[in-house]
């Protein structure tokens, strides 16, 4: 292996930890705080896109830190999925930094704002790049202490009661997870991924590993707020500035759902078979509770968080059908849903910006005032709807296929329903914030030169679904590789504990 | 020994989600405390914890003679506590801080309108 291939495994940890430190201690004026934080999140994308490009020529790359052989040591492993998503952790990081140029108040950015979010970015990019489950659960705990100031920062009434049912359910989960963590070192005396999953393959037929694999489920099922566990998501995501709840619905749920198809497809690969109907019947429920609590509410945010929980049910769909078709529509869903609703969080910002509000009753006539803004609400809106030529079609377009090939109908139709009740919601928004008249009269919004930092990365985002959707053959050929490597659970293990 | 140990982690865990049921959120917060300690136990029982020696190689051996103790679960261990530390430090300062903001420590009466 290549001696650049192992820094590059390194990078997407250390480049926000050294950004963190930087934005803490060099920047002791607010410029040169947000010149860092952005310059630092363009680097990790950087670093992201170079992995990328590694894993596509050699295939899954592993690195055992310190040099102690794996499986004592800690081993670094990126195949494609993991790759990618550094990526997108590296994009939504690039795109929530300048936003938060002017999204973030004064007090949030001496509150050490800037230092948290690459905090945060730091732990997310270690979960998908750790390959083992310690490690896993330490840089789970990395995210969720920064997300737990970021959700807290700024003290307002509704943040306080808000952070106090994230906390409690994400400790919860976490709990749970480490006591997973705990009795499988018992069982097989190891914690490596790819060792533990040549220790579930013996242990087969015996019930032991699905008791584990229920365990470690509803501990990620808390954490990707799957039915019936995501209740702390829309008592808390509508609280923190825009920019934190873009950050938060862009990662921090996405993780969870990683977890999940890491354990399904490497370490409990045997045992994940007898779990996919219930994978399945959990998706579909995620999918239906999550939109019909979107279209019951009447704010912006509110609504959006209960679609973050919607759009995990397609994700877990993928998981669930487990075929390569369906596990490469995952891997495109996760780049599409993550732009696409990172693009509506940060309109809905936008409108807060313009009128103080995001109450659906008190806005009104934002086509007429501002026809870019209502622009850049209607391409994501549509793509997260699914229709052509946007990139949410293509990833339902071949979530359907490939529910259809496994012959499982129900979930077919519940994915299609749904997208037809997202299409509902979305025209709710629509038709209520930019279509009706201002209930009090015409107003003058001006997205001028100071919105310039807010309108960019909305626009940015909203391009990368339109290009997604037009461009989608090469990278539906990248996502079906990944699904493959998936896949191949062997090739993994070699890779990893040498041939 | 182990069935002490198993019988004490089983308690641990009842009354933590006993009190994390509670609406008041001091004891939220004990109840968060004990779940964690309840998980730090269970990696303790279920790495089989035995009385034996050090995992040390004596002087002019090469390998580690059996029976030894296994020191990843208490690595394991030391990890746990030092996170569950640190975010129980964050939840001490959470509550006493929303306390203070609402100025009620009961869930039900804190609400979860924007303010």
């Amino acid at each position: 292996m290549a001696e650049s291939a192992r820094l590059g495994l390194y990078l997407p940890i250390l480049v926000p930890l050294a950004t963190a430190v930087a934005a803490a201690f060099l920047g002791r004026l607010p410029r040169t705080r947000r010149a860092i934080s952005v310059a630092g999140s363009a680097v990790l994308l950087a670093c992201g896109v170079w992995l990328v490009i590694q894993v596509r020529q050699e295939g899954v790359i592993a690195s055992n830190a310190g040099s102690w052989p794996a499986p004592f040591g800690i081993t670094l492993v990126a195949d494609l999925l993991s790759a990618l998503l550094v990526v997108v952790a590296g994009g939504i990081g690039l795109a929530v930094t300048i936003f938060s140029v002017t999204g973030i108040d004064p007090l949030r950015e001496r509150g050490g704002f800037h230092s948290l979010v690459h905090i945060l970015l730091m732990g997310v990019c270690g979960a998908f790049l750790t390959g083992d489950l310690f490690n896993l659960y330490v840089w789970f705990e990395v995210m969720l202490v920064s997300s737990f100031i970021l959700m807290a920062l700024g003290g307002t009434r509704g943040q306080m009661s808000a952070s106090i049912h994230y906390v409690t359910l994400n400790l919860l989960s976490s709990a749970l997870f480490l006591a997973g963590t705990g009795i499988l070192y018992g069982m097989v005396g190891s914690l490596n991924m790819a060792d533990v999953s040549v220790h579930m393959r013996d242990l087969g037929g015996t019930p032991y590993p699905y008791i584990l694999l229920s365990l470690f489920l509803v501990a990620f099922g808390i954490k990707a707020a799957a039915f019936p566990l995501f209740f702390w998501l829309p008592a808390s995501y509508h609280a923190p500035p825009i920019a934190v709840t873009t950050l938060f619905s862009a990662l921090l749920t996405k993780v969870g759902v990683y977890a999940i198809i890491r354990v399904t497809t490497l370490v409990f690969a045997a045992q994940a078979d007898a779990m996919r109907p219930l994978l399945l019947a959990v998706a579909g429920l995620t999918m239906v509770t999550g939109v019909l609590g979107a279209i019951a509410q009447g704010e912006m945010r509110r609504l959006l968080a209960f679609h973050i929980i919607s759009q995990i049910g397609y994700l877990l769909m993928g998981a669930g059908l487990g075929s390569p078709l369906a596990l490469a529509a995952t891997v495109f869903f996760f780049v599409h849903v993550i732009a696409a609703k990172s693009a509506l969080f940060m309109v809905t910002g936008i409108v807060r910006s313009l009128r103080r509000t995001s109450e659906l009753a008190d806005l009104g006539g934002l086509a007429r005032s501002s026809p870019l803004l209502a622009g850049l609400f209607l391409v994501p809106a549509l793509s997260l709807a699914g229709l052509p030529p946007l990139s949410g079609f293509w990833a339902k377009f071949a979530m359907v296929k490939a529910g259809l090939d496994a012959g499982s109908i129900p979930i077919v139709i519940v994915a299609l329903v749904v997208s037809l009740l997202t299409l509902f919601s979305m025209t709710k928004i629509w038709a209520e914030a930019f279509w009706k008249p201002a209930p009090g009269g015409p107003v003058e919004d001006a997205l001028g030169a100071p919105r310039a930092a807010l309108v960019v990365p909305a626009l940015a985002l909203g391009a990368v679904t339109v290009l997604l959707g037009l461009g989608a053959e090469p990278f539906f050929a990248l996502s079906l590789r990944a699904a493959e490597q998936l896949l191949d659970p062997a090739g993994y293990v070699s890779v990893v504990l040498g041939p | 020994m182990e069935l002490m140990l198993a019988l004490l982690t089983g308690v641990l865990y009842a009354t933590a989600v006993y009190m994390m049921l509670r609406r008041s959120i001091v004891k939220l917060a004990i109840g968060l405390s004990l779940l964690a300690h309840a998980s730090t136990l269970l990696i303790l029982t279920a790495s089989r914890p035995v009385r034996t020696e050090p995992p040390i190689i004596p002087a002019g051996a090469t390998e580690l003679v059996q029976p030894f103790s296994d020191p990843v679960p208490q690595a394991l261990i030391l990890t746990a506590i030092v996170i569950s530390f640190a975010v129980q430090a964050f939840t001490l300062v959470l509550i006493r801080q929303s306390s203070m903001v609402v100025g009620t420590d009961d869930l039900d009466r804190m609400g979860g309108r924007d303010g």
